[in-house]
């Protein structure tokens, strides 16, 4: 029996929602006092569901690992949040921005979810608004909206190349004036290690005070992951150092299955990697796509000439540049899907006319867009980020063309929820990026920051509240009490053997290591063999890590690598599972691209006859057994996406 | 929350000190004014008119009482400011400060116990002589302070301290007016130059003008 | 490159700290300062010892996280810029280095570099927001804002609350950042509403927790890696004087 079901609602497509809230189950406001919510993460999806619980009465506690809810790195988001307000008068609408999603992440998602995150768009820039997000605005006063990639109309709000960080400020505002209520309580510096099971619902959470590394135990009525994408199983990546999995892969253990984990957004216009030494990739905003122009050396004799800076990339002649995307993709040129750019990156590259010292670069250029709208007016749109780029690169954009490399960028897959945002465990919900649920194979650009919010504030405050309707008979635990006791004895036993191996590799060199072999066979391109060999290197580091790892310092005090060495275990088992659920995907579609299934000009086939499905994972024993949920498309036909 | 009032504020603190110091920059240009008159060769016959009326008239007086009062309070509040600036950072950084600051605006505190330290001379100088406390040069009438000064400036000596002390309260002054403004509240991105600009004017003229009767006194040889 | 470190060492906020002296060497120049402190932190863990604890997240200069007081400046010697987007190019080959933790009896030190910075948590709860419900707000267009307003109060909202302006101040005080905060929200219809009572609250909080007070010196403004105005200071000052005089008195 397929353990898994989606509980999405009866109705037509575009009443569901509306149905739902007006049938779910309720909680009284004296009721509501009595009950606990655990919310891990404060980006947009953590910081916006406590503040939107505490609001409404619920006594809530969110935890962070960073020093400040501010800094979780929703902030990090540059381009913008889309809704289909449809102030251009450009024919936006609910439909069409659901439509765009459902297409976009190449008919992966389900349906209902994201109509209803269509649906609620709206209200987020209103309650954004109203909290005093600064967007931008034109001289009526009225909000400004620029376009993004994917869809045919503009409908991105946005704040100068910071929307994520308004956002978030914005949110954290909000969960601010809640903590000063008494409503949320703010555990800063504090790592979930595991989630604790009573009786089959999740009843509490084990976390590690970083600062003095005492093991907590927590109760609550109801767990809420927000804890976000786990890019960083590559090691090098566009997410904080900070960001890992560990909460949603120890909830994976203890039963929360999880979906589809082979989706990673690899972005187009990243800074490239410039030495081993490097620890951290950085974005540099789709939004360049739009003025900027990519392309390489035609001769393989002038890529290498390049590579060795014997000559400057102006002396390129016209006519030995290849502009190919726009040589590929005369319809949308620049302005491809990520997916689509980065891949046709990685195709020149691997043909040996990259440039860089490495050879892994592409040239964004300007020069043509400086000459028709003048330096001024480049300044003013990117300003910011060509000083970002000449900051770390020490060249002028201006004068130079940037050099850009796909960077392992976003998630899609994650833990399995259904329609009321609950993981296979009963209690136990998940929000943003760390779920799996609205993005398909592939996200579109100012999606991320719609979805987090949508789930924080308008989502899970109705599904949260209707699981929690029967709650409402159980009474608040003492974390004196058995399944407590137990989850933070075996945490303590990990932490223990794990800082006791005392072996020779640091925990950088090995998650290094862990880094290269999922980018290397599981990177952009993946074909069977690539990932069977990747599977077969990736195996022996579960070993390593137990038997060579060196942690140094104490449990019992401030120690970073404490925290780095636990994440690490847990990327390098998902690393594992990735690899598996990319080699059971025997189709392309969105950010995965496996080389077998492509058409004959080299764009990705999907096979929707027999992958149509959500690919989720469930532990037991040490095994991954695969559950489908079977995707229905009752609205929107399934075609081949074109750029050409 | 503990009682927050207007002046128990870190911000209320900052505007009595500031509102103060405007004030006393208001009698440094009155007190200007009438030292200058001792350029006027008339045996100090204006410059003593003057001194007299100052030391007589009742509105005067009062605002002596009035000057002495905004005088204390503006050292008391810079000290309680400064008292609490100083625990803010227990533990001092081993490099000093390089960041990109005023010169001046980081000597406020010294400068101000230079002009402190200089007044108390100045006291004994004169405004003790005034009120009794201290009996004037031999020969001299405790009410010729035009005699007075012009003992004091023919030591040249004394004549180049006075013009140092008016080097440093240059110093203070041309920080202390564009600073009044910040902590009042205004900033504006108009006027917030030319407010500057007399700030810088108004140090320059005031220490200049001081500074040019120990000058004078020193060239004529008077 | 080589360089010369002398890092502050300190096991946490009780203990006392000192200077320890470390060499690094083969840095290259396109290398990030935090990469530099990677290569001696892995060289520290090859001998054995506890490497240096520093803060730091995003690194790409917009999550706040990372506070180092390089060579006498907060986020080094560079301006607009966080420590983590500092280069090793921005140093001379075989220079000393003298890196410490802010300084501020507000931010207590955790580790090594690494300082609690809660109390600007603190300062915001106290009434860094805009008192609104979830889906209680009108359309978003129903209220013109000014583009002026609008891009002001963005140029505020930039602030990533590293404490840079505390940490440079000679005062530790925190004005730049309470200021940033009441201009952002301030400058905007939405947040005039609650305007006066933020100030006060903010401004209490923010002089109980043991901040300095401005003396208008704007080492902050230089150091802010936002490059936040002083302005905002001076707006914090209006709205806080003219709220405490004209004002109905109210429980706050």
């Amino acid at each position: 029996m397929n353990p898994l079901n989606a509980r999405i609602p009866e109705g037509p497509l575009a009443d569901k929602w509306t149905n739902y809230k007006a049938s779910c189950k309720l909680v009284n406001p004296a009721n509501k006092r009595k009950l606990d919510i655990i919310v891990v993460g404060t980006g947009l999806a953590g910081a916006s569901a406590a503040a939107a619980l505490g609001e409404v009465g619920y006594n809530v506690k969110v935890f962070c690992y960073q020093d400040s809810p501010r800094r979780a790195h929703s902030i990090a988001a540059q381009g913008g949040i889309n809704a289909d307000k449809n102030y251009q008068n450009d024919g936006d609408s609910v439909h069409r921005l659901f439509f765009d999603t459902i297409k976009g992440g190449d008919y992966r998602a389900r349906e209902a979810n994201v109509h209803r995150l269509a649906e609620v768009s709206n209200n987020i820039i209103d309650q954004c608004v109203a909290q005093g997000v600064p967007f931008a605005r034109d001289y009526g006063g009225a909000l400004d909206n620029r376009s993004f990639g994917g869809a045919q109309v503009s409908r991105t709000f946005y704040a100068r190349g910071q929307t994520g960080q308004q956002l978030l400020l914005g949110a954290y505002g909000a969960l601010s004036r809640q903590v000063a209520n008494g409503s949320v309580k703010l555990y800063n510096r504090r790592d979930m290690l595991e989630v604790v099971l009573v009786d089959g619902k999740a009843r509490g959470i084990i976390v590690r005070n970083l600062v003095t590394g005492e093991i907590e135990k927590h109760f609550g009525h109801a767990v809420v992951l927000a804890t976000g994408g786990y890019g960083n199983v590559y090691f090098l990546s566009t997410n904080a150092m900070g960001s890992n999995v560990t909460p949603c892969w120890r909830a994976y253990k203890k039963g929360a299955m999880f979906a589809n984990p082979c989706f990673t957004q690899i972005h187009p216009t990243c800074i490239p990697v410039h030495g081993d030494f490097q620890s951290k990739l950085t974005l540099m905003s789709e939004s360049l796509r739009n003025d900027g122009r990519i392309w390489v050396p035609k001769k393989v004799e002038d890529a290498e000439r390049l590579r060795k800076k014997e000559i400057s990339p102006n002396d390129i002649q016209e006519e030995d540049r290849d502009y190919y995307l726009e040589r590929r993709y005369p319809a949308f040129g620049n302005l491809v899907p990520r997916d689509v750019a980065s891949r046709a990156a990685k195709e020149r590259c691997d043909a040996n006319n990259g440039v860089s010292h490495s050879g892994l670069a592409v040239y964004l250029d300007f020069k043509d867009a400086i000459k028709r709208f003048g330096i001024d007016t480049i300044k003013a749109r990117y300003g910011n980020l060509f000083q970002m780029y000449q900051k770390i690169v020490d060249e002028d954009p201006y004068q130079v063309p940037m050099m850009i490399y796909p960077a392992v960028h976003y998630t899609m897959g994650g833990t399995w929820v259904d329609y009321n945002l609950m993981t296979t465990i009963p209690g136990l919900f998940a929000i943003g990026e760390c779920n799996f649920s609205d993005h398909g194979a592939n996200r579109l650009g100012a999606s991320a920051l719609m979805q987090g919010l949508a789930d924080g504030y308008f989502v899970l405050p109705y599904t949260l509240g209707s699981y929690l309707a029967d709650e409402i008979h159980s009474p608040r635990m003492t974390t004196e009490e058995a399944p407590f006791k137990e989850a933070a004895g075996e945490i303590d036993a990990m932490l223990n053997k794990m800082i006791n191996v005392k072996g020779s590799q640091s925990v950088d060199n090995l998650h290094k290591k862990l880094g290269k072999i999922m980018w290397d066979y599981c990177g952009m391109g993946r074909s069977e063999k690539s990932l069977t060999k990747g599977l077969e290197l990736i195996k022996p580091l579960k070993d390593e890590f137990w038997n060579d790892i060196k942690v140094p310092g104490g449990l019992n005090e401030y120690n970073p690598e404490v925290e780095k060495a636990g994440r690490l275990i847990d990327f390098i088992e998902l690393g594992e599972l990735l690899m598996k659920d990319a080699l059971n995907r025997k189709e392309s579609c969105g950010g995965h691209f496996r080389e077998e299934m492509q058409t004959e000009e080299g764009e990705a086939k999907r096979d929707d006859d027999n992958f149509r499905y959500v690919a989720t994972w469930e532990h037991q024993n040490g095994e991954h057994i695969l559950h489908k949920e079977e995707l229905v498309f009752e609205n929107v036909e399934l075609k081949q996406r074109n750029y050409k | 929350m503990a009682k927050h009032g207007l002046i128990t504020s870190s911000i209320g603190k900052k505007l009595i000190v500031g509102t103060a110091g405007l004030f006393l920059m208001m009698f440094l240009l009155v007190h200007l004014s009438i030292n200058l008159l001792l350029l006027r060769n008339d045996g100090g016959e204006w410059f003593n008119a003057a001194s007299h009326f100052m030391g007589s008239n009742i509105i005067v007086k009062i605002f002596e009482v009035v000057l002495f009062g905004v005088f204390f309070i503006h050292i008391i509040y810079t000290l309680l400011l400064t008292f609490k600036n100083w625990a803010s950072r227990p533990v001092k950084y081993f490099m000093t400060n390089k960041s990109q600051t005023s010169f001046f605006s980081k000597y406020m505190f010294h400068t101000g116990v230079i002009i402190f330290v200089f007044l108390v001379f100045h006291f004994w100088h004169f405004f003790f002589i005034k009120l009794g406390f201290v009996s004037p040069p031999q020969g001299i009438d405790s009410e010729n302070f035009y005699a007075m000064a012009s003992i004091l400036f023919n030591n040249p000596v004394y004549s180049i301290v006075y013009i140092i002390f008016f080097v440093f309260l240059g110093f203070h002054l041309n920080h202390s007016l564009q600073s009044a403004f910040q902590t009042l509240g205004f900033n504006h991105n108009l006027y917030t130059p030319f407010i500057k600009s007399v700030s810088m004017f108004c140090a320059v003229f005031i220490s200049v003008g001081f500074s040019v009767i120990p000058v004078f006194y020193l060239i004529t040889d008077k | 490159m080589d360089f010369t470190l002398k890092i502050w060492r300190q096991l946490d906020a009780g203990s006392k700290g000192k200077f320890e002296t470390y060499q690094v060497t083969n840095v290259s120049p396109d290398s990030s300062f935090f990469e530099m402190l990677d290569t001696l932190n892995q060289q520290i863990i090859d001998q054995g010892e506890m490497p240096v604890s520093f803060d730091h997240d995003c690194r790409e200069g917009i999550c706040g996280t990372c506070s180092l007081f390089v060579n006498g400046r907060p986020h080094g010697p560079d301006t607009g810029i966080t420590t983590c987007q500092l280069h090793m190019r921005r140093f001379k080959d075989g220079e000393t280095i003298v890196i410490e933790p802010w300084r501020a009896k507000a931010f207590p030190i955790v580790r090594d570099l690494v300082v609690d910075r809660s109390a600007f948590d603190k300062i915001i709860q106290a009434g860094g927001y805009i008192s609104v419900n979830t889906g209680c707000s009108p359309d978003a267009n129903a209220i013109p804002i000014p583009k002026r307003a609008a891009d002001l109060s963005m140029d505020a909202a930039a602030c990533i609350g590293c404490g840079a302006c505390v940490a440079s101040c000679k005062n530790a005080s925190a004005m730049l950042f309470v200021g940033a905060k009441v201009a952002h929200l301030g400058l905007l219809p939405q947040g005039k509403a609650e305007a006066s009572r933020r100030v006060q609250q903010m401004v209490a909080e923010m002089d109980s927790l043991g901040f300095g007070n401005c003396t208008n010196m704007y080492a902050c403004e230089a150091e802010c890696p936002k490059e936040i105005n002083v302005s905002t200071i001076a707006l914090m000052n209006r709205g806080f004087f003219m709220a405490k005089i004209f004002c109905e008195k109210e429980e706050l």
